[in-house]
């Protein structure tokens, strides 16, 4: 009955194609089924478009444990292996700040301000460097 | 019979103390107005002090009267205690320890028991010592009175400057579009670098800052518990996606660093706060040049 369109279940986190990157945006909790689901479908959408990246955008969640920060490590990790960067974006200072208290510092994971700058990277080289540019016309 | 008649005759010793210092309130503070205690703070007329030793002397007999004498918190107390806090919070601010504030409480005692033996000279001796035995009790409970008042007073002064403190504690300057820094200033604790990291890192977002530089050239010494606080908050600046500069580590700071075996390896370093802007600023893409390879016309 459902042909293309697989049923998800409540919490479900859809990864959007832009261009040759992958976005994702994680909202509220993030439940162990569903961070499961959304690890296969990033290695499925990854494999099938060749994406050179994939942008977490966490803006959107407030409390953070350490489920989540094995999670986006672990996302990392299986995007690595088909030679995708992971970059997660627009992290809340408190949430920072727990990820740190809880030993959580991710380390070889790249971070981004915001999701637009961490897209926008993945069309040059850096996305420090071309942001700046566009940016310094004036002091 | 006559210890019987003794008995009735004393009644209960607390309340004949009352009755004493009742009865006798107008010399006792007038010798009170002359000790140090009321003499440095009231120094305007000597009415004031002996209206204040008064005051005292009628707060000491209601405690008495009650049979409370060994209790800092009777009702009694509660009545004179502003008018105590006053008095220690002006020896304090004239400089004086709070056991140099309870030496002078202290000399209250002899002109009252001095006052109670003459009146009780043709007594028998037990029952003056008894009288003065509980006399000096009550004066000791007034001195622990007195004390509460006076630490109580250093404790809301310490409250007040800590507020200040970390008032002022956390300056973020924009330096420039995306470089923002936060000049550290004296000794770090636990307390005051959690404000740090929290207020560095909302600046980060509003301003959108790539760069974040902590600036520790006002920090006298660092051991592993700054450090500590240092990485923690570098490590989440780079979580946001900024990246932290920490800059104004003095030759004798990177010393203990070292030899602390402390390992800041992931750490950005510069030796000043002008490097750390030059590189944070070449890192965005800037170049810094001499206004001579800039074109003298220009200026």
């Amino acid at each position: 009955m459902t042909g293309g369109f697989p049923q998800h279940a409540a919490g479900h986190v859809p990864v959007l194609r832009l261009g040759d990157v992958l976005l994702v945006t994680l909202q509220g909790d993030l439940h162990d089924s569903a961070a499961e689901q959304l690890q296969q479908d990033i290695g499925e959408a990854i494999a099938a478009h060749r994406s050179r990246g994939v942008v977490i955008d966490v803006s959107g969640v407030e409390i953070v444990d350490s489920f989540l920060g094995r999670v986006l490590a672990e996302i990392a990790a299986k995007a690595e292996l088909l030679a995708a960067q992971t970059v997660v974006a627009g992290m809340r200072p408190a949430v920072a700040i727990t990820m740190v208290e809880l030993g959580l510092t991710l380390p070889g994971l790249r971070t981004a301000l915001t999701a637009e700058e961490a897209v926008r990277g993945f069309g040059g080289t850096d996305p420090v460097l071309r942001t700046a540019r566009t940016r310094l016309g004036s002091p | 019979m006559p210890e019987q008649e003794a008995a009735e005759q004393h009644g209960v010793p607390e309340r004949e103390i009352g009755d004493f210092l009742h009865r006798r309130r107008e010399q006792i503070a007038q010798r009170w107005a002359d000790e140090t205690f009321f003499r440095s703070v009231f120094t305007v007329s000597r009415e004031e002090a002996v209206d204040a030793g008064r005051t005292l002397v009628d707060a000491l007999a209601q405690v008495a009267a009650s049979g409370r004498v060994t209790d800092p918190e009777a009702a009694g107390f509660s009545q004179v205690r502003e008018q105590l806090v006053r008095m220690c919070a002006a020896r304090s601010r004239a400089g004086l320890t709070p056991s140099e504030v309870s030496r002078d409480v202290a000399a209250l005692r002899p002109p009252v028991v001095d006052l109670l033996v003459a009146e009780l000279r043709d007594a028998p001796e037990q029952r003056l010592r008894e009288r003065s035995n509980l006399l000096t009790v009550l004066m000791g409970t007034l001195r622990v009175v007195v004390m509460e008042a006076a630490l109580s007073e250093n404790q809301a002064l310490i409250d007040r400057q800590r507020m200040q403190l970390m008032e002022m504690a956390t300056p973020v300057i924009k330096l420039w579009d995306g470089i923002v820094a936060v000049p550290l200033i004296g000794t770090l604790d636990s307390a005051r670098s959690q404000v740090v990291m929290e207020t560095l890192l909302e600046s980060v977002v509003e301003q959108q800052a790539h760069f974040a530089i902590l600036d520790i050239t006002g920090v006298p010494t660092v051991d592993s518990l700054v450090a500590q606080h240092l990485m923690k908050t570098v490590a989440a600046a780079r979580l946001m996606g900024a990246e932290c500069v920490v800059s104004g580590i003095r030759p004798a700071i990177a010393q203990t660093i070292v030899h602390l075996g402390l390992d800041l390896g992931s750490v950005v370093t510069r030796a000043s706060l002008a490097d750390a802007l030059a590189y944070a600023l070449r890192k965005l893409g800037a170049d810094i040049v001499p206004p001579s390879s800039h074109g003298a016309g220009e200026r």
